[in-house]
């Protein structure tokens, strides 16, 4: 068949039928967009991981004056202990796994906290010898932190051992819980997109019988029987997922970029060209669907 | 040219069989018609020479393919070459009286000129050009019928099955069908109808298949009582009145 023809009959079949194209459209863009939004959090999780996981240290606390009793029987921690987790420290045994470590006394540990919590009224509150003195210590593998724990957990002097990275857990857990949510109702509404899609296509065979019969026995090839109701699924798909790219794009430029980065300097975001670069999957996904669900919606119809 | 052997086909849910070991020989040129009450088996006869049925036993040879092994793919090649006509006319009504005639080439990919000169041609055949531009609705049977005509004969079929193209005319306009597709005959392309007008068939004076119950009962040809050859078929005479040595063919 002429590709003239095919697309006039393709436009036929969408006059015919325009509220339920509209439906597909409104449905593959809302799933879409649910899609990008999975996609793009993972991004986000990722270039979080890569940026705050290298930075993230371990830090030995020592033990201080106001340490709880069950971690430190003895008190403060005295000079020879200190000089005994340092010696541990740039040895044989954990060269190997420690990139850097700095010691950090409470005057040290004192200006940081101000400096964190200015804002706040604990500063007030927080005198110098409150705090603990640490070691803070900087893996080649962030991920070995395990090995600092059961080097040093139990020492004498050491009050506690925290990873940085159970904090940032915390937040890529959250963040990952919202990306399933969205990939969740992605799938959902990818499921509804499909169905409407085929049931779509069933109608627009239906309403179109007479042609379709006249094609048969005149002769046309069953592909090209096919392909103007296979088309018509897939441009209402594909302008659902251009929908989904410009609303996805508009968002990470609009408040991501010129919201989120402004007010949360300290972390790096995903951007536009990010966004842009999720487009091809996008209509990858709704392309995909869009022929599948339609192919086999009319070859059914032809069958029956 | 069409060639029917012992051929059995039984519907689902059916008692008895739709056609049972129908032998039948049609030659290039012939204009054959299958007569028979409603339920006979003629249209299933149609039915499987278009393949839109297969047969469960015996074999269809139509132009040279045998149908009970042409592959699904092939049937659309192969229906190429056949022309149909129904009782209902089944023309698209929102679709010009050309447009209908078009699009029975537009849907296999013909080039737009050999369109612009085959679809006017095979109007003026049927004697519509002066129609063309008119809505099937605006149009008498007799005509939509005619448009069906041209549709089935745009792609210059070798065969053309109709299906009670007279069924819902009246006897004049039923007389100009016939006289058309005489016409047509006589140009070359075989065509089989099936019908159950009995003054078309004793006006007509061509070959006569009759059915009953699935079973040819009668094939003769009507103008010399020429027994055509086919086994175990009882030759019947046609009746004196049914003679007519005038040939207005």
């Amino acid at each position: 068949m002429k590709l003239g023809f095919i697309l006039s009959e393709m436009w036929a079949g969408i006059r015919s039928n325009i509220s339920m194209i509209v439906s597909i459209i409104l449905v593959s863009f809302v799933s879409l967009t649910f899609v990008a939004v999975t996609l793009l959090l993972q991004l986000q999780i990722g270039e979080m991981k890569t940026y705050w996981y290298d930075r993230a240290q371990v830090a030995i606390y020592l033990c201080s004056d106001y340490s709880p009793e069950e971690a430190c029987p003895a008190g403060g921690a005295t000079d020879a202990q200190k000089a005994a987790i340092e010696e541990q420290l740039s040895g044989q045994t954990l060269a190997p796994y420690v990139e850097t470590y700095y010691f950090e006394d409470q005057d040290a540990a004192y200006e940081k906290f101000v400096e964190q919590f200015a804002d706040s009224q604990a500063a007030q509150y927080i005198t110098a010898d409150q705090l603990n003195e640490a070691f803070w210590v900087n893996l080649k593998d962030p991920t070995q932190s395990e090995l600092i724990l059961e080097s040093f957990s139990g020492l004498d002097g050491v009050e506690e051992i925290k990873d940085q990275r159970s904090y940032l857990d915390e937040i890529f857990n959250f963040l990952n819980a919202g990306s399933l949510l969205a990939a969740g109702v992605a799938a959902v509404m990818l499921l509804s997109a499909t169905l409407l899609i085929a049931t779509t296509i069933r109608l627009s065979a239906h309403s179109r019988r007479r042609e379709i019969s006249i094609m048969r026995l005149v002769g046309a090839s069953r592909f090209s029987i096919q392909l103007p109701f296979v088309l018509e699924g897939l441009l209402a798909a594909v302008i659902g997922a251009l929908l989904a790219t410009s609303v996805t794009v508009a968002i990470t430029h609009y408040f991501v970029t010129g919201y989120l980065a402004q007010q949360l300097a300290f972390t790096s975001f995903f951007t536009v060209a990010d966004s842009l670069m999720i487009t091809p999957y996008l209509l990858g996904i709704g392309a995909t669907l869009a022929i599948i669900s339609s192919s086999v919606s009319i070859h059914r119809y032809l069958k029956a | 040219m069409i060639r029917l052997e012992n051929v059995i086909k039984t519907y689902k849910g059916a008692d008895a069989p739709a056609l049972d070991s129908v032998s039948l020989d049609i030659q290039r040129g012939e204009f054959v018609f299958l007569v028979g009450t409603s339920g006979s088996g003629k249209s299933t006869l149609l039915r499987l020479m278009l393949r839109e049925e297969r047969v469960d036993q015996g074999e269809v040879l139509v132009l040279g393919e045998n149908l009970s092994q042409l592959s699904a793919s092939k049937v659309a090649q192969f229906r190429r070459k056949l022309g149909v006509v129904f009782q209902d006319f089944r023309l698209l009504p929102n679709k010009t009286v050309y447009q209908n005639v078009a699009f029975a080439l537009q849907v296999l990919g013909k080039p737009k000129a050999f369109i612009e000169t085959a679809v006017p041609d095979v109007l003026e055949l049927v004697g519509l050009s002066q129609k063309a531009d008119r809505l099937p609705s605006a149009l008498s049977g007799g005509e939509q019928q005619r448009v069906a005509i041209a549709r089935a004969l745009v792609n210059r079929p070798e065969v053309l099955l109709a299906d009670e193209p007279t069924g819902n005319l009246d006897p004049a306009t039923s007389n100009e069908i016939m006289t058309l597709l005489d016409r047509i005959n006589l140009s070359g392309t075989t065509i089989v109808m099936a019908t159950h007008d009995r003054s078309i068939v004793d006006r007509m004076q061509k070959r006569v298949v009759e059915i009953r119950s699935g079973k040819i009962i009668r094939d003769a040809q009507t103008a010399s009582y020429r027994e055509i050859p086919s086994d175990s078929i009882p030759m019947v005479p046609d009746s004196p009145a049914d003679i007519d040595f005038g040939g207005e063919s």
